[in-house]
């Protein structure tokens, strides 16, 4: 068990807290640059899926682990950063301008669902923000003049101050280095007064109004700066899938994008890549446990029976996702042989006052 | 010229008349109580300060101006309230709550807070620095890094207090400090309200029950039933008010 001795403040806004931190992060930062020396390149190909999808989880998280702000309308944001990216490239705009300019587009689209999301709570917010996917998918489709309707948008491979990055090793390292500074900037953003308020938000929004928080426009900033996360994924995943339309940003993209938090770990950033890294490798699992299967049971299906029991089963047993079961078993390394099985049983909540209008 | 003064409030819920016509004045740097029976509009006044609730008549002043807006704009004039039920940020820990206390003083802008850069770090280290002073203040060092979902009631009581405090405050709200706390916790609530009125200089208006406690620490009582005002004065001249007294244990026929 380690014990940190604390001398300054400093120490618990610095990006690591002690030396194994900076350690691992580390070894896993060499991995991780290594490893397309390493690995095929198929499974250089599922990082790249990995990478794009961990943005994406980030920018949901954000959303819905850390404002407790539901969206059943993510995919309208992916859509939104690919299109983007789509015309954008057509039209000859270097890609680092593109991608920019797809979060910033994101982010205004975002900003436009929030002021109705603002007034909505719950079960009629996961609502509205569906509705909000239905319509953005029903846009895509019917402007055939920009979008090229149900025929698509092709793109061509990025290219980044004159080099084509055609190979794959290439595009990883770009998906990667964004990943990266997404990372960077929501921890930045968790460790300041913003996101602190995302949080007030989260736990009691009548107690953050009577702090000073400004409800309506952090709730905004949320949808925003979410809606802008994606809307990078979506540039990437544009770029890496080369061929879009509008079936792949359905509301079944959607809840794959919520499914990723959840099973991840809500209100955590580790959970949204452990999410995303575990929604990827599912369908692999699927396909290889197809050869042990017996023949009576249905191949057709299989894929949405499994990612939906597991679904339901990480909320029943392991609520905390991923994340929350590798603190567990942390926890219990730590204090072995003195964990107990209530340790991280949820407390009792006391009475809560009358709710804000 | 006053301080903080409710004139003429009033709000009506439907057909209920929760609060009907109060008007009082708090001085600088009092400790002023509400008290009444249940369901006399006492909590329904905070609400009403908070700006939670639209007044139907009347108008509230603080430091001579009228205070209007949302909630948050309550927060901005230097107004801090404690609830009855406890609204703590339940999964963050008590260091946490006590920061997001400091939101009003923030300094820094979304930008910078993406990059982290010097300047938000620096500001982070002062609001820390306010931060602790409150946690010496409260004796809540202890606790400092606990998430607040597995605190005793009476602790994060304290905490609810500290956060109050972490804004910086000229007016503190206490909605019922003393409710659901045992006989010496309720001491040193009294102590500490004490403290911020003395050593803080900070003005208190609370709601509270407890005549042990109000007697203590109150500089001045309002006694209300139903909404309306009965009494006025030191708290030995609201307890011994022949109309509080029928309020409380019913009039003698």
């Amino acid at each position: 068990m380690r014990f940190i001795f604390k001398t300054a403040y400093d120490q618990d806004i610095r990006l690591f807290q002690h030396g194994g931190q900076m350690f691992w992060y580390g070894l896993l930062g060499v991995a991780l640059l290594a490893a397309p020396f390493a690995l095929s390149e198929y499974v250089l190909s599922q990082l790249h899926f990995i990478c794009i999808y961990a943005i994406v989880g980030l920018g949901l998280m954000l959303l819905v682990g850390y404002t407790g702000q539901i969206s059943l309308g993510h995919a309208a944001f992916l859509a939104v950063g690919a299109y983007t990216e789509a015309l954008l490239q057509a039209a000859g705009v270097p890609f680092v301008v593109s991608i920019s300019c797809a979060a910033l587009f994101s982010a205004a689209v975002g900003l436009i669902v929030a002021i109705p999301a603002l007034r909505l709570k719950g079960i009629y917010l996961a609502i509205a923000t569906i509705a909000f996917n239905v319509i953005v998918e029903e846009i895509i489709t019917r402007w055939e003049s920009l979008t090229g309707g149900n025929q698509g948008k092709l793109l061509k491979p990025i290219e980044l101050f004159g080099y084509k990055l055609t190979s794959g090793a290439s595009f990883y390292y770009v998906c990667l280095a964004l990943t990266v500074l997404c990372c960077l900037a929501l921890i930045n953003l968790l460790r300041s007064p913003t996101g602190r308020a995302f949080v007030a938000i989260r736990d009691s929004e009548i107690s953050a109004s009577c702090l000073g928080i400004n409800l309506a426009r952090y709730k905004a900033m949320s949808f925003a700066l979410s809606a802008a996360l994606t809307g990078i994924g979506g540039a990437l995943y544009a770029h890496k899938v080369t061929f879009i339309s509008p079936e792949q940003f359905t509301l079944v993209q959607s809840i794959e994008m919520v499914t990723i938090v959840i099973i991840g770990g809500i209100g955590s950033l580790h959970g949204a890549v452990l999410g995303a890294a575990f929604i990827i490798m599912l369908p692999q699992g699927i396909s290889i446990a197809k050869g042990w299967l017996p023949e009576a049971i249905p191949q057709v299906g299989l894929q949405s029976v499994v990612f939906g029991l597991v679904l339901v089963g990480f909320i029943i047993f392991e609520p905390y996702g991923l994340y929350g079961r590798w603190l567990k078993i942390r926890t219990y390394f730590d204090v072995f042989p003195f964990y107990r099985r209530g340790t991280f049983r949820r407390q009792r909540t006391y009475l809560r006052s009358e709710r804000l209008r | 010229m006053s301080f903080f003064a409710v004139e003429n409030l009033g709000v009506r819920f439907g057909g209920v008349v929760a609060v009907d016509g109060v008007s009082f004045a708090v001085q600088q740097g009092e400790v002023y109580t509400i008290i009444g029976p249940n369901g006399a509009g006492k909590t329904t006044i905070f609400n009403l300060i908070g700006l939670i609730y639209a007044p139907t008549s009347g108008r509230i002043l603080f430091e001579d101006r009228a205070l209007t807006g949302s909630p948050h704009d309550v927060a901005a004039r230097g107004i801090a309230r404690t609830f009855q039920n406890i609204e703590l940020f339940e999964h963050a820990t008590v260091l946490q709550n006590l920061l997001i206390g400091r939101h009003r003083h923030r300094a820094t802008n979304l930008l910078e807070e993406l990059l982290f850069l010097p300047r938000v770090r620096r500001a982070e280290i002062a609001q820390r620095a306010a931060v602790e002073k409150v946690i010496d203040l409260l004796d809540l060092a202890h606790y400092r890094d606990s998430l607040v979902a597995g605190l005793p009631y009476g602790v994060r009581k304290v905490i609810e207090l500290g956060r109050a405090l972490a804004t910086e405050p000229k007016l503190v709200l206490l909605d019922e400090p003393s409710s659901g706390l045992n006989p010496d916790e309720t001491d040193d609530m009294a102590f500490w309200i004490e403290d911020i009125q003395k050593e803080l200089g900070i003005t208190v208006l609370m709601v509270e029950h407890d005549m042990n406690l109000v007697s203590r620490v109150s500089d001045r009582v309002l006694a209300l039933n139903e909404g309306r005002v009965i009494a006025e004065g030191t708290p030995g001249e609201v307890q011994s008010h022949p109309a509080v007294i029928e309020a409380y244990l019913g009039g003698g026929e």
